[in-house]
């Protein structure tokens, strides 16, 4: 099993909806984030495109976050999600400043969080939070070792693209283009 | 002031030419979110409600946490408005029940109107010293002198109690200020408006075309989640918009129109549909009226005409003509929902609708369908007293195709002018703040100096709440019942809102709130109930359901009874208009001497140093009343102003820079708002978000936070057609410099 998202910038308008639904679902104090809002522009005006993009953690097969932690904090789940295990962390930050995506914060209560896919619902067989809330659906999720999730599915039939592929951190978050 | 707090976003990871958007800062943390991780939804419980935020009133559920406090809202997914998927000012809805800045407790004003100097009253006192007024102005001028203006659920029971009262000068800045004139210009084709939420069917759509409508940055909820279906089906999309809004980037056809020539481009397109024989003849000459007149007056209005005065290209305009004609009937000429622009509007609409008619999308799948609302009776109440003065009174022989009371009808007809029978002398205000929702603030001020009361109804201090001699606080949405929604969708469907929580401090639900007013008032036998409960039951039994019911499963949806919301092919169909057809050429119109069919008039363009100024929306807010929303403060705590790089480049502003606007009229920005330096913005036109640069200091996140494009809207182009207050007339100039306090006030 290998749990992937993959995210239509074809249709995502930008709004946020994931965030706030991220940060009530997990209670992530207001201020954090787990996911967020990046727009690239490109061109002069008229000739101009833009790219909406929801970021979070990447979940990555390489992670050079879970390499570094020397508690054992950071570490792999089921289906190659990675967590934090809040009552191992010690707070250094060494995940903070490895992360290729930024994904990582400090919470204030002493130590470091970010996306879980939603494990808790996930484990229940619903979908993470910011997905169910997608007013546009621009996200799949789901295992793509089965050829019938809709990530997969939807990632045979569209181009795809990842961020920070130079960083050889296997990544399991698709932008579809 | 604010300027360092943006450092902590991080941007790192994103390359050149990237913003980090909807990023949140490190802010205030409350105390109910912290040591909580996520909770299991089986120890939750839910309640049904339909959202506040904005006017879409999606359906969903209130989630309470273990220890029942209120914790997530999330979709119904029975409901038509959201499919159970709430947008980030609906998921964010929590934070407006969470924040410290509320209204608290009645407040009765002990210093003059404006200086927000208040003292903390007991209701009690405070509905007998709106009840002593009332009554003194019912005796010396008429119940009719006191108008409500509401916008919200809350309105249904104010209303209520205002017409017993003996007025029904009701209204909401909706109409003049906002839909007014399509709803006017598609009344006057189909025999029918478009009503909330419109009929749009985009979801099955060939062809849509955005005129200024920003779709994915008003959060439309339903009609943002068609857009995206729209786009999944590879539908074309066209949006004519001087800014690549959101919904532009994700066209095949982006239009970069220069403002305030839309008519000219719409005629365009009628012309080349008509030249080109792109109609079904058949279906014109059953079902509309004019074709021959219309054809005749847009002759002369070819693509070539309508390049010189809107720089789109005549191949363009005519490629889209085509791409409409080939989707036909499924295509959306799309009517937008802000249109009050340059006073001109209903005739714009009317070229929209006229379009719309052309093509054969009325009625038809992938056009706009039949909408149907389910019929809930009133609970029962004696008869309301007969006014005999009404706003319309101000304004004899004008506006008379306006279907709604004007907003700014009310606020010019309170202004005394001793050759009038109606001159207001109170307001009541519930939930919209006026100072930022009427064009043309010195003209708000100057009319609340007349009155002899205001009340305002909040749930938080806005900038109106400082000039209201009473406060009353609301309790949010998510703590109270109210009026069942009541909707027009593709079936008709009701949804309830039941609270949650208790109301926090010492807020009440409107219908109490109207009630115990009535009752002082001597107007107890218009509400002959304790309880709202009790309203809400007999009304759902008249219809087959129950509280019970609804408490349980939160929307409920009817079959039609109206049959179709689609026209068949060749049916014999009447519209609702005086010759049964869809009239290209206007008798409506015409009985009113207006043009009975659109005619394109050139509107001021900017003086050299001046920009045009376009506001809009952003996904996370609505209106002025989120800004200091926890939650969607978080996501997005100030606005910016849109400028082109060229521009920047010409004036030595740096993006991010603080700068300050100011007017045609010499009118300067109160506080700064950050330039945003960016290719998708026209070079004659600037663009803020609406809703921002709160005066109020009460408001302790949103305070400060960029600047208020109301205020700077002074030029106001009103619609002769139906009152409509046309608000894209201003132009603005940048100060680099911070402008000394005597050229802000003056």
């Amino acid at each position: 099993m290998r749990y992937a998202m993959a995210i239509d910038t074809r249709k995502c308008v930008g709004c946020s909806d994931c965030v706030v639904a991220c940060q009530t679902e997990n209670n992530v104090p207001i201020g954090y984030c787990r996911d967020w809002i990046v727009e690239t522009v490109a061109g002069t005006y008229p000739n101009v495109e833009i790219e909406l993009r929801s970021e979070r953690c990447n979940h990555c097969d390489n992670s050079p976050c879970v390499r570094c932690c020397p508690t054992g904090a950071s570490h792999y789940e089921e289906g190659g999600i990675v967590t934090v295990h809040h009552n191992e962390c010690i707070g250094c930050g060494a995940c903070i400043q490895s992360c290729p995506y930024d994904a990582r914060y400090s919470h204030p209560e002493g130590y470091v969080d970010k996306c879980t896919f939603c494990l808790h619902r996930v484990e229940k067989g619903q979908k993470p939070a910011c997905v169910s809330v997608c007013p546009t659906k621009c996200m799949y999720f789901g295992d793509l070792d089965d050829p019938n999730s809709e990530v997969s599915v939807v990632m045979r039939n569209r181009n795809h693209k990842v961020l920070a592929p130079e960083a050889g951190t296997k990544p399991h978050i698709f932008y579809l283009t | 002031m604010k300027t360092n707090r943006r450092k902590f976003i991080k941007i790192s990871s994103v390359g050149a030419g990237s913003l980090a958007l909807a990023k949140p800062v490190l802010g205030w943390l409350p105390k109910f979110l912290e040591s909580e991780g996520p909770l299991d939804d089986s120890k939750a419980k839910k309640f049904p409600t339909y959202c506040e935020i904005c006017f879409w009133k999606c359906a969903g559920w209130t989630y309470t946490n273990d220890k029942g406090k209120i914790w997530k809202i999330i979709g119904n997914d029975e409901d038509l408005h959201s499919n159970g998927r709430f947008c980030p000012r609906g998921t964010g809805g929590v934070g407006m029940y969470y924040d410290e800045d509320r209204l608290k407790t009645p407040l009765i004003r002990t210093n003059r109107r404006g200086k927000e100097e208040f003292r903390k009253a007991s209701w009690d006192e405070a509905f007998d010293y709106i009840a002593e007024r009332m009554k003194k102005i019912a005796n010396k001028y008429g119940p009719e002198c006191v108008a409500l203006f509401t916008h919200g659920s809350g309105g249904h029971f104010l209303g209520h109690m205002l017409k017993a009262y003996g007025s029904n000068n009701i209204t909401a800045p909706s109409y003049a200020q906002c839909r007014g004139p399509r709803e006017v210009a598609f009344f006057a084709t189909f025999g029918r408006g478009l009503g909330s939420p419109e009929p749009t069917d985009i979801r099955d759509t060939k062809c849509l075309v955005l005129i200024g409508s920003h779709l994915g940055e008003n959060m439309h909820n339903g009609q943002v989640q068609e857009m995206s279906d729209a786009i999944d089906k590879g539908a074309t999309i066209i949006t004519v918009d001087p800014r690549l809004s959101t919904a532009a980037s994700k066209s095949k056809y982006w239009l970069p129109i220069k403002p305030a020539t839309d008519l000219a481009l719409l005629l365009a397109w009628i012309h080349v549909i008509i030249n080109e024989n792109l109609y079904d003849e058949a279906y014109i000459k059953k079902y509309t009226y004019g074709f021959e007149q219309l054809k005749e007056h847009v002759k002369n209005m070819t693509p070539e005409w309508a390049y010189g005065i809107t720089t789109i290209q005549p191949h363009i305009i005519r490629e889209t003509a085509r791409e409409m004609a080939n989707a036909s009937p499924a295509v959306i000429i799309h009517p937008g929902r802000h249109v009050t622009w340059y006073g001109d509007d209903t005739q714009r609409l009317r070229a929209v609708a006229i379009l719309n008619g052309l093509l054969g999308s009325w009625g038809k799948r992938g056009g706009f369908y039949l909408p149907e609302k389910h019929h809930v009776p009133e609970f029962p109440h004696p008869k309301y007293p007969t006014p005999t003065k009404s706003w319309k009174d101000a304004f004899p022989g004008q506006y008379n195709l306006a279907a709604e009371t004007l907003a700014s009808g009310i606020c010019d007809a309170t202004i005394p002018n001793p050759d009038r029978s109606c001159n207001f002398k109170a307001w009541i205000i519930n939930g919209t703040n006026l100072i930022e929702t009427l064009p043309d603030r010195k003209k708000t001020l100057s009319a609340m100096e007349s009155l002899e009361l205001i009340v305002a109804i909040d749930t938080m201090p806005m900038e109106i709440t400082g000039y209201a001699d009473v406060i009353l606080p609301e309790c949010t949405y998510l703590e109270r019942y109210d009026d069942i929604r009541v909707a027009q969708h593709r079936e008709p469907q009701i949804a309830l809102r039941m609270p949650a929580a208790e109301p926090m401090y010492e807020s009440k639900p409107d219908w109490w709130i109207a009630k115990e007013l009535g009752k002082r008032l001597g107007l107890e036998d218009y509400f002959p109930y304790e309880n709202i409960e009790e309203v809400l039951d007999w009304q759902l039994k008249q219809i087959g359901s129950s509280l019970e019911e609804m408490q349980r499963i939160g929307v409920k949806t009817f079959p039609r009874q109206e049959g179709s919301p689609y026209i068949a092919d060749g049916e014999d169909y009447e519209f609702n208009t005086s010759t049964g057809k869809i009239e290209l050429y206007s008798l409506a119109l015409e009985d009113e001497g207006f043009d009975p069919m659109p005619v394109f008039t050139a509107h001021p363009q900017p003086e050299n140093g001046f920009y045009r100024l376009i506001y809009g929306r952003a996904p996370m807010h609505t209106f002025s009343r989120t800004s200091n929303n926890p939650n969607l403060h978080d996501l997005m705590d100030e606005n910016s102003v849109w400028i082109n790089p060229k521009v920047a480049k010409l004036w030595g502003i740096k993006n991010d820079q603080y700068i300050w606007l100011k007017n045609q009229d010499g009118i300067v920005s109160t506080f700064a708002v950050k330039a945003r330096v960016t290719e998708r913005i026209r070079w004659d036109s600037v663009y803020i978000v609406h809703g921002f640069g709160h005066a109020n200091k009460r408001l302790s996140r949103a305070f400060g936070n960029g600047a208020s494009d109301t205020q700077l809207i002074t030029n106001v182009m009103t619609d002769p057609i139906m009152g409509g207050t046309g608000m894209r007339g201003n132009f603005v100039t940048f100060l680099t410099e911070e402008p000394s306090k005597e050229e802000v006030e003056s």
